[in-house]
């Protein structure tokens, strides 16, 4: 639809993002990233009706393509991605997140993701983990108004700090992290259904790579070797997921009458019940985001040999 | 014109490399560069071209530096040459990188060499005595050759150090040298410099030195060995490596740091690292007190970076983080206490124990319903669960969770045989849990419970099978847990003596003496009730031995004395 990608340098760190409807969201999430040091953004819109669509085009970093296609065939937007990934990102970092993740790497407050793709490629590194930690309000989730612009931590600030379970992945050799609000509320009697958090959102690309599902794992398999397995510990970040702010509610709802989601969207069922009756995810162990440091001494995220 | 002389080496980031160049050349240093040839000639023109406002700066012929070759040292001995050539009036040889920074005014620096007119810095160790060796290489660096490329040919670089160390092939060092290694950034004097590139024998050097890996750590460190009068065997550049062997690169946010250190010239640095850039080629003035560089603090923000990658923080398993069995270099992250048969034989044990240890107290946490916390919390720290099935999905994640998210307080929790068994393994084999079995002690609730007699017997039977497996797996060989086993009938002839024991290995003083002892269960007619369980066939043994009359041995009515037995 609007296709700025003759403008990308050949060291421009790229970002790539499916959505629908997310109007409200879109400032704020360009403007978190381009103040990252993000160059482009290369965005898939899956029919939205809100005015994204519009919104984006006048973005001069945005390339927008549009899509009325089903995000269940496309693979819940894998294939979409791993397309015009394999076009435009070889050779680049690049980051995969959706409007509502917002990555934390360590020293983020004061270095920009250059210094960080800098020092991956300087320490052939190839893959980044940032496991997805998901934010929620303190009382309702519907209580507090999102307004557009608005930095979505302000209202959900909260966390989960320690209850994360990791099993190894033996076919594609990534963890699988399990846990967190959504384990503890929704899923407390199915856990093993509870949604997977662990992800590889930045990678130096290259068009052999391919994601298989979401971002939660690559090919080839050595990408997802993004953990030490000998005691130590590798560099690695966090996505702060803001997904349960007021707006959830009616998503899910939409969500669930679309059926476009995994699982034939149990997820969303599940969370279309827990809300009707309780949909405060607060408690009183629940702790309050700070910045990256909290997360690193909390052994959420960490340096690794960066420092 | 100074008597320091400066040799840049420089492969990228040139508008950092023009700016420092421009910084040394304006204290009065000539400056002789090298550029990679890898570099492009239009690249490489265009920085020529935007020094040549600049007189006393030279170029030195081109050579090919690839990571751990020949090369560098080639480019350094030319430039050296060059330098030594040109210049006559240079006494300090300084050699540095494109990403090198003064952190110190330029004229401390010649100052500072000046005073030590005869002092070669040049970091310089024989092999045995250095630990930064990467692929596992310290003296074989020396004995093997190294025709392949590191970086580009692997397979062939490893293939052929296999072959050599089969075959056993070892070259000896021309005219008997002692190998010396260390950082490749110095300092030298003209003398010891110039000594060593006219040396007679520099060609036998040069073959030898061109098959040995990473020479540029090697070469001029060990030849000057040979030549100096005085040695100060360390790098006046800070420059920090990692676990890999690569340069820690510095940011802005070390500016203090770096600031502190008073080092006079530090390496890497990011080239985006705007405000470095802007503040250390500011600097003029400068503290009057400032003598010796001090890096301590640097050294050991990087020497713990570099400690995290390689051991980690014990008991933490996170998306980087997620050991192979055994090597966790620690199962848990603290210490805890497992206690079993305990809350049985007392009553209000938790409470009990809890004041007396001043650590956390929990329930079974491992029960069928759910787990008991503490204070019957639904959720504890790190918001932690209570719900049994996300406990069982996965039971090492919650305990680990548990010890992890609980660091700096004692955790003690109840256990026995009729909770979950999976982690049985994982417990007896971790150094950081205390476990203490008084066997047996499952029988009590049975016998005060008011169920029909043929349950009884059957839990009874089920409840012993499982413990008996509990203690085997305690007694493997396998077991690194502090570890205490009694039968029921040893430990009530004795009970605060056995509680004083855990108590004490738990290691809390309490400023309070404890006054009351845990108030043990009335056993009148347990004796009875276990001979009624072997009347119908079944064998309970794990208590030790009861009589059938009276009261258990040791114990008198009304229950024990409520004192402690002191040590």
């Amino acid at each position: 639809m609007s296709d700025h990608s003759a403008l990308v340098k050949p060291d421009d760190i790229l970002c790539f993002t499916t959505m629908r409807n997310e109007k409200i969201r879109l400032p704020y999430f360009l403007k978190y990233y381009r103040d990252q040091g993000v160059d482009h953004f290369f965005i898939v819109d899956n029919d939205s009706g809100d005015g994204s669509l519009e919104y984006l085009m006048e973005q001069p970093d945005v390339s927008v393509w549009h899509t009325n296609k089903s995000y269940k065939r496309a693979r819940f937007g894998v294939d979409w991605l791993n397309w015009l990934q394999m076009k435009y990102a070889h050779g680049h970092w690049a980051l995969v997140v959706d409007p509502d993740e917002f990555l934390i790497y360590p020293f983020c407050d004061t270095r920009p993701i250059r210094a960080l793709t800098d020092w991956l490629d300087a320490s052939s590194i190839k893959s980044f983990s940032a496991m997805l930690l998901d934010m929620y309000p303190k009382g309702r989730i519907d209580a507090q108004p999102y307004r557009e612009g608005q930095n979505p931590l302000e209202i959900t600030s909260w966390f989960d700090a320690g209850n994360y379970m990791i099993n190894k992945n033996k076919t594609f050799g990534n963890l699988w992290i399990q846990g967190g609000p959504r384990a503890r509320s929704f899923f407390k009697d199915k856990p093993e259904k509870a949604p997977a958090l662990n992800k590889i959102p930045l990678v130096k690309w290259d068009r052999k790579y391919t994601y298989v599902s979401s971002t939660h794992m690559l090919l080839p398999r050595g990408l997802n070797l993004v953990y030490d397995e000998w005691g130590g510990e590798k560099a690695s970040g966090v996505l702060l997921h803001t997904k349960f702010l007021d707006t959830f509610t009616q998503k899910a709802a939409e969500e669930l009458e679309r059926r476009q989601h995994y699982s034939a969207s149990v997820e969303y069922r599940a969370y279309a019940e827990s809300l009707k009756d309780n949909p405060d995810l607060w408690c009183k162990w629940s702790e309050k985001y700070i910045n990256w440091r909290q997360l690193e001494i909390l052994g959420l995220m960490s340096k690794g040999n960066w420092a | 014109m100074s008597g320091v002389g400066i040799i840049m080496l420089v492969h990228t980031a040139f508008e950092r490399a023009e700016q420092v160049a421009r910084h040394w050349n304006a204290a009065g240093c000539p400056v002789v560069i090298h550029v990679d040839e890898a570099v492009s000639r239009k690249a490489f023109a265009s920085f020529k071209t935007k020094l040549s406002d600049l007189t006393d700066i030279r170029f030195s012929s081109r050579h090919r530096c690839e990571w751990g070759s020949w090369g560098i040292v080639a480019a350094t001995q030319e430039a050296s040459e060059l330098m030594l050539g040109r210049f006559p009036e240079v006494r300090h040889v300084y050699l540095a990188s494109g990403s090198c920074l003064p952190l110190r005014p330029v004229e401390e620096l010649i100052d500072y060499l000046a005073e030590r007119p005869n002092t070669d810095f040049i970091e310089s160790a024989t092999t045995a005595d250095v630990p930064w060796t990467v692929g596992g290489l310290d003296e074989e660096r020396f004995t093997l050759r190294f025709p392949f490329s590191w970086k580009r040919h692997r397979i062939l670089f490893d293939g052929y150090v296999a072959l050599q160390r089969r075959l056993r092939f070892s070259r000896k060092m021309p005219n008997g040298l002692t190998p010396h290694m260390g950082s490749q950034w110095w300092c030298l004097t003209r003398q010891t410099l110039s000594g060593i590139l006219e040396d007679p024998d520099r060609k036998l050097y040069d073959r030898y030195f061109k098959r040995v890996w990473i020479p540029d750590e090697s070469y001029f460190q060990t030849l000057a060995r040979q030549r100096s009068q005085k040695i100060e065997s360390r790098s006046l550049t800070l420059s920090k490596f990692d676990f890999q062997g690569k340069p820690h690169i510095f940011y802005d946010d070390h500016l203090q740091l770096l600031r502190r250190s008073d080092c006079f010239v530090a390496r890497k640095i990011w080239p985006h690292a705007n405000r470095l850039y802007e503040v250390f080629l500011a600097a003029k003035d400068s503290p009057a007190s400032r003598t010796e560089p001090n890096p301590g603090k640097i050294d050991r923000i990087f020497a713990k970076a570099v400690d995290r990658r390689t051991r980690g923080r014990p008991g933490l398993y996170m998306q980087s983080r997620f050991p192979n069995h055994g090597w966790e270099n620690g199962t848990t992250s603290g210490q805890y206490s497992v206690l079993q048969g305990f809350a049985d034989l007392f009553e209000a044990f938790e409470p009990w124990f809890a004041k007396a240890t001043g650590a956390r107290v929990h329930g079974h946490l491992f029960a069928p319903d759910k787990a008991h916390y503490a204070g019957a919390q639904g959720v504890i720290n790190g918001a932690l669960s209570d719900s049994a099935s996300v406990r069982d999905y996965n039971p090492r994640a919650f305990l680990t969770s548990l010890i992890w998210n609980t660091r700096g307080e004692r955790q003690c929790f109840q256990f026995g045989p009729a909770d979950n068994q999976d982690l049985t393994w994982t417990m007896a084999g971790d150094p950081n849990a205390q476990i203490s079995v008084i066997s047996g002690a499952w029988a009590v609730p049975l016998f005060r419970s008011n169920k029909n007699f043929g349950e009884l017997r059957a839990e009874a039977a089920e409840l012993q099978k499982i413990e008996s497996e509990f203690l085997n797996v305690l007694r493997s060989p396998h077991s690194k847990a502090r570890i205490r086993i009694w039968t029921m009938a040893d430990f009530i002839e004795n009970p605060m003596e056995h509680l004083q024991t855990i108590l004490d290995e738990i290691g809390f003083k309490s400023l309070r003496r404890l006054t009351e002892a845990p108030k043990m269960n009335d056993l009148t007619g347990f004796g009875q009730f276990l001979q009624n369980l072997k009347n119908q066939g079944m064998h309970p043994y794990l208590m030790g031995d009861f009589p059938v009359v009276g009261s258990p041995v040791g114990l008198q009515h009304p229950t024990p004395k409520p004192y402690l037995v002191k040590k």
